[in-house]
């Protein structure tokens, strides 16, 4: 598998918010799930791929549901320890997001041969494919949290979600003490697993 | 209950929390029961995943509020053509429809004139008369929703029930949205859930131009749900969007569905939108859900003189709302989370409003 790519540090940019010696502090900082970092990112390339997406057929929602979902590619890529990304963050985001909206396009019929790449790009074919694979087990998951139900929902959620502690948990859901509180989250835990499981059979 | 011991004995061995005893005895009743072993190879992949769901889940949330962060600042914006770009992207976008539009004009002009020649010629100038109708000003009276005497018993034992309406949680942590008309009505306001469960709530913020409020339960009984089924729209909702509402016109939640039918509210009211649906006093606050769970509006007025004409303040105000909430008493209020993901989305219509029911509440109140 290729870890990395080569491209040349183009600077399109004009007035460039983030340099590109700050870009290996952002993502690690995007790893980290820092907030500011986040914020750096998105605030550097959303209008650019919001762009592109209304020049092609495409709505500001589409764009938004786009954007999120390549900076979800890269938060996933960011946390890989074996990835090293060779060209700017910008160049990478728009690839993932052409790609991603081309697919679309396709899937509504909508496809247009007009497709604007005025960008520079880089192949990202593997990680799309990869982070599909990522994303249907993650709404396999989410369906089955779906379909367990209150208080198990609000339980699970801010037991391995919100990382709140035993303590916490049984005084915002009105347990007696910790132990009854642990012990319905097991209870949960293993309604939610045949849940996942059942659907993974059936699939 | 044996599950459950194993379960948590399985989970202590994957997180390397046994001692050294326990884990060699853990280890042999492994190596000697194939069962054992399967759950802890099945129970690894499921906890592996689930911990994978919940850091993409997190990071989408955290997505969620720089975007409404940076919604709020402007940076999102879609920027808006000027001169001639302008009117080189409206003529690429439009040049169909003004093709066919120009031909339409064409041969409808030249019909009228054509039928306008036969017509005078026969009747003559004294006896032609305008076929324009006169159009009255209606007189398009509000009749605000909430103003529904409580007739059936109630449950709330000290407090005297004069008006209900609808709101609905925006915050699992008990912060409520409904109308600005609905509290300045009432005086006590108590809210109950779908299960008849009452809580009491305070007004903690009211926007009488955009006509809406925030509420928020104070009471210790409440248990607070941390996720949401529903997100809130951000852009404008289209024309003949489809939607579903739930509201109290009864003492028990009722269900209606509609289409957006004009962009804007009462008079112009740019702030609103006008609705066709079904709505009755106590609809007042009730959310407005698109086909994809995103919140749309939230209902406030009817027409009284047109039957099915209602009215809906948009939801993007919300945002508008909480910001001026934070500006004004930023220290309080400053953790209200707007909801970040939507569970609705490729649901059908009835599992849809059942996530629905849980976070829309009956507001009633006793008289001002």
């Amino acid at each position: 598998m290729v870890l990395g790519y080569y491209c040349s540090y183009k600077r399109i940019n004009k007035h460039p918010v983030s340099t590109i010696e700050q870009e290996p502090e952002l993502l690690k900082g995007l790893a980290n799930s820092d907030k500011r970092a986040t914020e750096t990112i998105y605030r550097d390339n959303y209008s650019m791929i919001q762009s592109f997406v209304i020049n092609n057929n495409g709505s500001a929602d589409d764009a938004r549901d786009i954007f999120q979902e390549a900076m979800v590619v890269l938060y996933e890529k960011s946390r890989d320890a074996t990835f090293t990304l060779n060209c700017q963050i910008k160049t990478y985001l728009y690839s993932i997001c052409r790609r991603l909206w081309l697919k679309r396009l396709q899937q509504l019929n909508k496809y247009s041969t007009q497709v604007e790449s005025l960008e520079e790009i880089v192949p990202v074919e593997e990680e799309i494919e990869e982070h599909e694979k990522k994303n249907n087990d993650f709404i396999l998951m989410e369906h089955a949290m779906s379909k367990i139900g209150e208080p198990c929902k609000s339980l699970l959620d801010a037991y391995y979600l919100q990382k709140k502690s035993m303590q916490d948990i049984a005084s915002n859901f009105g347990y007696t003490n910790a132990d009854n509180a642990k012990t319905q989250k097991y209870k949960c835990l293993v309604r939610l697993k045949k849940l996942f499981f059942a659907q993974y059979k059936n699939a | 209950m044996d599950e459950i011991i194993l379960i948590e004995a399985v989970e202590r061995y994957i997180n390397g929390e046994m001692t050294q005893q326990e884990q060699v005895f853990f280890e042999d009743l492994r190596k000697n029961n194939a069962e054992v072993d399967q759950l802890v190879v099945e129970h690894a992949y499921f906890l592996e995943g689930l911990e994978k769901y919940a850091t993409i889940k997190s990071f989408k949330h955290t997505l969620q509020e720089v975007d409404t962060k940076l919604t709020a600042e402007g940076v999102t914006a879609i920027p808006e053509l000027t001169g001639k770009a302008k009117m080189i992207n409206l003529w690429q976008k439009y040049k169909r429809s003004i093709a066919v539009a120009a031909s339409i004009a064409g041969f409808i002009s030249l019909l009228t004139s054509g039928l306008m020649v036969t017509y005078t010629k026969k009747n003559g100038n004294e006896y032609y008369s305008q076929l324009v109708e006169k159009i009255n000003q209606t007189n398009q009276q509000l009749i605000i929703l909430n103003s529904s005497k409580n007739n059936g018993a109630t449950k709330v034992p000290d407090v005297k029930v004069d008006y209900r309406a609808t709101g609905f949680l925006i915050d699992g942590n008990g912060y409520l949205v409904t109308n600005a008309h609905v509290l300045n009505k009432m005086k006590n306001v108590y809210v109950e859930n779908s299960k008849g469960e009452y809580f009491s709530a305070q007004n903690i913020y009211v926007d009488n131009n955009l006509d809406l409020a925030i509420l928020k339960i104070d009471d210790t009984a409440y248990k607070v749900i941390t996720n949401l089924p529903f997100t809130i729209k951000k852009n404008n909702a289209d024309l003949g969007e489809q939607f579903f509402t739930l509201g109290f016109p009864r003492n028990e939640i009722v269900y209606g569905e509609g289409y957006v039918s004009a962009k804007s509210g009462s008079d112009g009211d740019s702030t609103a939108y006008q609705l066709t649906v079904s709505a009755n006093p106590g609809n007042s606050g009730g959310p407005v859900i698109n086909r994809n769970g995103e919140l749309i509006g939230i209902i406030t007025a009817k027409d009284s003189k047109a039957d099915g004409v209602v009215y809906a303040a948009k939801a993007k105000n919300i945002f508008t709302l909480i910001e001026q909430l934070k500006k004004d008493d930023s220290t309080k209020y400053r953790n209200i989370k707007m909801p970040a993901s939507n569970d609705l989305k490729k649901m059908d219509r009835v599992q849809q409003v059942k996530k629905m029911e849980d976070v829309v509440f009956m507001v009633v109140g006793s008289n001002n």
